[in-house]
């Protein structure tokens, strides 16, 4: 008798015998063992197929279709087919479901029921081809006022005398969210640091160090110290762009992390400085940070540390009490603040956390903007807002409800080439971005992954300037919290109260 | 070196700077304290001396340079040496929280008692104290090629010794050691509190007892409790050489005395936890 109980495929992988050449390509390019060539035909073990089209993509003969699996289960409303196999599934493992990047289930996305608003008649919009219209942003703490000293023999010689805190300067309000080395490949790192040098903005390193072939773009890196403390030395502090505390992620609040000993390979044993292929386990919390005071201890130590010449910023996952737990942290000196949504993407995270904890970006961003306003303490950070900015009008909208900057990761693998099959968590992926397999990362090609990336990016600093333009806005720090350019045009009006935004016709 | 303040003696002849943390029994603010420590070092002297320091947080933070002495009389405050990878630090009195955070290399030498979380995910360096030490010391140390931290109390632990320990040695002696290095066996209190090396999946953990002193019900998941083998006793006592050097010690008495270890029961204690499924 058997524990594991027959289930059915996903997916079904068609080839056309007619077209098929037989050239196996697609069997040397699938990464999942779902299809062999037997001397005959192609076959396809249909249970191990993930949907990553690799070989529908590369097949010369445009032969392969990749199908739904033809088989129904009997409709019921409460016991989805989605909720039938995890179960089924759990008691024949008894473990605990993985999987990757944001959640998959179908939540409402509140930036798709707000509206914006344009210029007509009464105030003139700006062509933003033939007009400035600036996108430039500063990554820390402003001062609340400068303070100047006059010469008292000479008037015109006047001196600042506020310490201007440390900024880092940013072409465009975005930056690329924090994936390791490990969670991605080392072309996928390569790809991204580099695209970030040459736009002028800063990419998150992730918590798994940095190997030393990045250093030449660490000044445009903001390193990241987790409770795990991989690969912290003074080359992952010192000469950066910025320093951030990881407190938590979007895809898993509250949860540690687990890299398996068998992904722990020579190169990511060099960059978390951890042996070959040991577990590399991130306590759930940081055990010199259990309040606020102990987290302002260790934004004083990484200032010390870098002798107060770098932004050093906090991430915390979007959580019920986001508010007041930012407010906490401007009070603990961060010069900056990341808020990852609930939607947000991971390489490996249970599902069970991924998909049912945390609140969504939208709210936590209004809030906590709103909060730090009437405390009067918002110009002391800069507030970073990521987790499902999905394109530029997510981009355009968070920034309304008060972000300076948007976090971006999804879109920055779906430039590289991702086809979205959420099997980061396997290691196999079939494109080269999220594998650390020699063979596969090598699929991934750094130069046109770099301009594609700048594509993107390019593209979407383009449309902000054109909404600018159409509001008549000219600088983006003046979009930033312009609530009232938003409307509300979803099915729960109390949102927008939430959000602090009018209904539409309001 | 210009002199900023006039709490600062320079000795040439020794290449030195003292600095007086507290001038007219004032404390000063830790920024200012760890200022003048970076310019003395900028300026090339190689041994700082800090008096009547009084709970001034991260002396050392991120120092690098192994030439570089740090003495320090008084009490230093929480982060002391936290990111350091070289220089040693002699502290004359106790020290509070979290000594030697994320520590690469160097030393801490500590003629007194260690706090809580000493040596929190240091991969390098050595904290030696003479007394006891809180609670979570060691707390996921890792090690690394030819790093591999060492952390040696001459007293007993608190609860969660060497949790989620990766790498390294810890080491507790339950001895109450006296300034002139001589010492007694604590026998009213357990050498270790419960909890210890929860999580551990890496490194050694050798206490001065007897298997049978540790009780089971002391020792955290995933840990298990063993005697020493040939190499184990190569590495220990060339550790304890080193350790009762510091604090003028009779070696060998300590060296005689019985030692367990506690290791961890796999290094993947959580590999079979996890599954995944197309859903």
């Amino acid at each position: 008798m058997s524990l594991i109980h027959k289930t059915f495929p996903k997916f079904k992988v068609v080839v056309d015998r007619e077209k098929c050449k037989k050239c196996t390509r697609c069997v040397n390019g699938c990464t999942f063992g779902v299809l062999s060539f037997n001397g005959e035909r192609i076959i396809a073990d249909n249970e191990k197929c993930v949907d990553c089209q690799r070989c529908a993509v590369y097949c010369p003969a445009e032969a392969i279709t990749i199908e739904n699996y033809p088989i129904v289960y009997s409709p019921h409303g409460t016991y989805t087919e989605r909720i039938r196999k995890i179960d089924w599934f759990q008691s024949s493992t008894g473990g605990v479901l993985l999987a990757s990047t944001g959640t998959d289930l179908p939540y409402p996305v509140i930036f798709d029921d707000i509206v914006l608003d344009a210029c007509q008649v009464t105030n003139p919009s700006i062509d933003p081809l033939r007009e400035p219209v600036e996108t430039k942003v500063f990554l820390g703490s402003k001062p609340a006022k400068l303070d100047f000293d006059v010469d008292p023999d000479d008037e015109n010689n006047i001196t600042m005398r506020t310490r201007y805190p440390p900024n880092f300067e940013m072409s465009m309000p975005l930056m690329i969210g924090h994936m390791s080395l490990g969670s991605i490949s080392f072309n996928a790192c390569m790809s991204i640091y580099k695209a970030v040098s040459e736009l002028g903005i800063v990419a998150g390193s992730g918590e798994g160090g940095l190997n030393e072939a990045f250093y030449p773009y660490k000044n445009h890196l903001i390193t990241e110290i987790a409770s795990g403390r991989f690969g912290v030395d003074l080359n992952y502090l010192q000469g950066v762009a910025g320093l951030e505390i990881k407190i938590g992620q979007g895809a898993k609040p509250g949860h540690g992390g687990h890299l398996p000993g068998e992904k722990v390979t020579q190169l990511i044993s060099e960059t978390r400085m951890i042996p070959k292929f040991s577990d590399a386990l991130s306590p759930y919390p940081h055990h010199d940070i259990y309040s606020i005071e102990d987290l302002q201890q260790l934004i004083s130590a990484l200032k010390e540390a870098t002798r107060y010449k770098i932004p050093i910023g906090v991430k915390i996952a979007a959580v019920h009490n986001v508010a007041p737990i930012a407010s906490g942290i401007v009070r603990a000196g961060a010069d900056f603040i990341t808020i990852d949504g609930f939607r947000g993407g991971t390489g490996s995270a249970p599902r069970i956390i991924r998909d049912h904890v945390g609140i969504p970006i939208e709210v936590a961003i209004a809030s906590v903007d709103e909060r730090l306003r009437s405390e009067g303490i918002r110009e002391k950070v800069t507030l970073i807002a990521g987790g499902s900015i999905r394109y530029s009008a997510d981009l355009i909208k968070a920034i309304a409800l008060g972000a300076d900057i948007c976090m971006v990761a999804m879109p920055v693998l779906l430039a590289m080439g991702c086809r979205f099959c959420q099997q980061c968590h396997t290691g196999n992926c079939s494109w080269g971005i999220a594998t650390q397999r020699p063979d596969l990362v090598k699929r991934l090609d750094v130069d046109i992954s770099v301009q594609r990336i700048k594509n993107l990016f390019h593209a979407w600093n383009e449309e902000l300037k054109e909404i600018m333009g159409a509001m008549g806005i000219d600088s983006v720090e003046s979009l930033r919290s312009n609530r009232d350019r938003l409307r509300y045009l979803g099915p729960n009006p109390h949102i927008a109260d939430v959000l602090g935004i009018k209904h539409v016709g309001e | 070196m210009q002199k900023l303040l006039d709490n600062i003696i320079i000795n040439e002849a020794e290449n030195s700077v003292e600095i007086d943390a507290a001038p007219d029994r004032i404390p000063l603010k830790y920024k200012i304290v760890n200022e003048e420590i970076h310019r003395a070092i900028d300026e090339g002297y190689k041994t700082i001396i800090l008096t009547n320091v009084a709970g001034q947080r991260f002396i050392g933070a991120a120092l690098g340079g192994s030439d570089i002495e740090i003495k320090i009389h008084g009490t230093p405050g929480n982060d002391l040496g936290i990111f350091m990878d070289g220089p040693t630090i002699e502290v004359f009195g106790n020290c509070e929280d979290q000594c030697g955070n994320t520590m690469n290399g160097g030393k801490i030498i500590i003629h007194g008692a260690a706090r809580d979380v000493a040596g929190l995910s240091a991969r390098g360096g050595t904290i030696f104290a003479r007394g006891d030490c809180g609670y979570r010391c060691g707390v996921h140390m890792k090690q690394y090629q030819n790093k591999r931290p060492v952390l040696v109390f001459g007293g007993r632990v608190r609860q969660f010794f060497g949790e989620y320990m990766a790498g390294g040695v810890l080491i507790a002696l339950g001895l109450d050691i006296k300034e002139d290095g001589s010492f007694t066996k604590i026998e009213n209190f357990p050498i270790a509190g419960s909890s210890i090396g929860t999580g551990i999946h890496g490194g050694k953990i050798f206490f001065a007892r007897a298997c049978n002193e540790i009780p089971e019900e002391n020792l955290g998941i995933g840990a298990k409790v063993s005697d020493l083998d040939e190499a184990d006793h190569q590495e220990l006592d060339a550790v304890l050489d080193d350790f009762c050097a510091a604090f003028s010690i009779n070696a060998s008495e300590i060296k005689n005395m019985p030692f367990c270890k506690v290791t961890a029961v796999s290094k993947r204690p959580f590999a079979h936890n996890y599954c995944s499924k197309m859903l």
